[in-house]
């Protein structure tokens, strides 16, 4: 018996090894990537190319912090897409009665922030899976850009309203955007893993019943986590809208899974409880490099998602395949013989 | 059980006065020729919302079924493009027999790999659905590609009603009498009503959750032949954005996204209540561009209304035993 508690004991340590060995694995695989794309193409291994390919990204990126936050509690939304064309939209309809660039930013981290406020309020207050109500918001948030705007587009903005998304800092070559982006990283990193708040979230996303009995207030957290994502969708739609100077109601289409596979490819369970910021920005920029590239041998769009659909599927069965192989190994067949595995924690 | 009646009568009466409604502002609506119309339109709704319910009667939801009916149908159109000779009864089986790959590859990852079916099927449907693009290279099968026997396959008329309204409700039929009338049909119920319990009562949980996707598959590959030989063209696009029409009319027909209950019939009137907001909008001189709007909305209000109600009925219950 005592026998069998340190074999588990060691299992335990084995499997926080796996989580460390999870982001080392994704820095082998950028790196790996990074050498096959220099390969390819001449073109790649160029600073110039490589920061303009941020701009690619960063707007994803930003949406996929926060996103940690929601996955790590055990939710998931699934209307971020549609919350970019609804900021883009009212951004779009301001510009159009003449409002600047410091109304216009106003105007789209505030429609963003109310959009996931309503998500969040209806999932929390009424208890309903996230999965159910961000589908419907993601079908209204968008069908209220359509309505806007039908087949027409905005297409005009104030000169200074380009410089969010298409700006570089003085006398470098480093986007604006990266910047941002580097600011947001640090600043959710700085709350995810050294602030009570950041422990609560794990404790919601392990077990929401123990952590609402330890007085963690579970809703107004996952509140807030939704209201987040709202907001940054919002600053992610400036960035998008700014950098492409136009809007369509089809703006950001499909994004909800690029983000959503960003997110669970550096590690975060889908289930809930685990995860931790490095892991998700080595595989934002593992993944942006990866489209770079294909890009740069003229890969279609939708072959990349082919790609990312992939990614998004071995991501989660490559580390359950692997704890599987090691708990045969550690406990030999006993286990697997008399015990009850429990099948049923699924969201 | 007398709660389950009321929603679906609830939902009768709703879409009877819809109906009315709308006749009020454009009274050539009301005819049973439109009518018809409408049935047929909502035909293969029908069938794959009844599929898209097994899934989520079993708490999980499948994203893929839009690109899986545009794979499937893609399939056979470039079949029936570049070997005209092949009859339409064996494009009809070979329809459902890719929809059943489809669906158990979902099955699959579902049930032996742990993923949840959420993201799994998020994962396959742009998996799917770049598939069609490198099936087809980015092209389109039109009409005059397509042999006529292929094209006039739904409207076949019998007895004054066309094919794909009769195949549909076939299918509505047989899965009313699987999911009400055999073992497996109820052991769904079961899963999606309480895993655990269903677990210790001996329930087959992969066989189940491998059942639902596969079978949801089929019927996605033979929505996907009908869909392409309705609309007399195939497209890598075709069908998209369908998938949310499926889980809104199981939504509004009163099936519980977190599993274990949800009615054929709900799910029928559901569907009914979206097909009929869609003939109407350009009747009623709405821009088509309100239906995503109003689909949101909907799914949504749904979404309140069915927590509402069943959050009011627990309490009763709890009162009456009190």
């Amino acid at each position: 018996m005592i026998d069998k508690n340190k074999r588990l004991k060691k299992l335990n340590i084995n499997i926080s090894e796996l989580l460390i060995r999870w982001e080392t694995m994704l820095l082998i695989i950028f790196i790996l990537i990074t050498i096959i794309n220099s390969r390819l193409s001449p073109y790649f291994f160029n600073y110039v190319n490589i920061m303009n390919t941020t701009f690619n990204f960063t707007e994803k990126a930003i949406i996929a912090l926060p996103m940690i936050f929601v996955i790590v509690c055990g939710d998931i939304d699934i209307s971020v897409a549609s919350i970019i064309a609804l900021c883009s939209v009212f951004m779009g309809l301001a510009s159009a009665f003449g409002v600047q660039t410091w109304g216009l930013i106003v105007i789209g981290c505030l429609a963003g922030i109310i959009a996931g406020f309503l998500n969040g309020i209806i999932i929390t207050r009424l208890n309903v899976p996230a999965i159910a109500v961000t589908i419907g918001s993601m079908s209204l948030f968008r069908g209220i850009a359509y309505v806007i705007l039908g087949d027409k587009a905005f297409t005009r903005y104030p000169s200074s309203f380009a410089f969010l998304g298409q700006g570089y800092l003085a006398n470098t070559r480093i986007p604006f955007q990266l910047l941002l982006f580097t600011i947001l990283a640090i600043i959710f990193a700085l709350i995810l893993h050294n602030t009570t708040l950041g422990r609560k979230l794990y404790a919601i996303g392990n077990n929401p019943t123990a952590a609402r009995f330890s007085g963690i207030p579970v809703r107004n957290i996952r509140l807030l986590n939704f209201t987040l994502t709202g907001f940054c969708a919002g600053i992610a739609s400036i960035l998008l809208t700014s950098r492409i100077g136009s809007t369509r109601p089809n703006i950001a289409d499909g994004w909800e899974l690029e983000i959503i596979t960003t997110v669970v490819l550096g590690g975060v369970a889908i289930t809930g409880g685990k995860g931790n910021i490095l892991g998700v920005i080595i595989s934002i920029f593992l993944l942006g490099f990866l489209r770079f590239g294909m890009g740069l041998v003229n890969v279609p769009g939708k072959v990349m998602n082919i790609v990312s659909g992939f990614l998004l599927i071995i991501a989660i069965l490559l580390p359950e395949f692997i704890r599987n192989i090691r708990e045969r190994i550690l406990l030999g067949k006993e286990r697997i013989r008399g015990g009850y595995k429990d099948e049923t924690s699924s969201i | 059980m007398n709660f389950v009646k009321r929603r679906e009568f609830t939902l009768f009466i709703l879409i009877i006065i819809q109906i009315l409604l709308i006749t009020f502002r454009a009274p050539r609506f009301f005819s049973l020729s439109n009518f018809k119309d409408i049935l047929d339109d909502t035909a293969i709704l029908f069938m794959v919302a009844i599929a898209q319910m097994l899934v989520i009667l079993t708490a999980g939801i499948d994203l893929s079924v839009a690109s899986g009916i545009a794979f499937s149908g893609m399939s056979v159109a470039l079949l029936n493009q570049y070997h005209p000779e092949v009859p339409v009864f064996i494009i009809l089986l070979l329809s459902i027999a890719i929809g059943f790959m489809l669906g158990s590859f979902n099955g699959l990852l579902v049930a032996y790999g742990n993923i949840p079916p959420i993201i799994t099927t998020l994962g396959t449907m742009s998996i799917y659905r770049g598939l069609v693009f490198v099936l087809s290279k980015g092209t389109w099968v039109s009409a005059h590609e397509m042999t006529d026997s292929f094209r006039y396959f739904p409207r076949i008329n019998i007895f004054g009603i066309s094919l794909i309204l009769i195949i549909s409700l076939m299918v509505i039929i047989i899965f009313y009498i699987f999911l009400y009338y055999t073992r497996t049909g109820r052991e769904i119920y079961g899963v999606g009503g309480n895993i655990t319990a269903a677990q210790y009562v001996g329930i087959n949980l992969k066989k189940i959750k491998y059942l639902v996707f596969a079978l949801c598959g089929m019927i996605c590959g033979l929505s996907g032949f009908l869909w392409v030989a309705r609309y007399a063209s195939a497209q890598s696009d075709s069908a998209i954005g369908f998938e949310l029409q499926t889980v809104a009319a199981c939504v509004i027909g009163g099936a519980s996204i977190a599993g274990g209950s949800g009615s054929v019939l709900g799910v029928i009137l559901g569907a009914l209540f979206l097909g009929i907001i869609k003939n109407a909008l350009p009747v009623i001189k709405v821009s088509p561009f309100w239906q995503m709007f109003i689909q949101g909305f909907i799914i949504i209000a749904a979404i309140i209304i069915n927590t509402i109600m069943s959050q009011r009925n627990q309490q009763i219950i709890i009162r009456k035993r009190g």
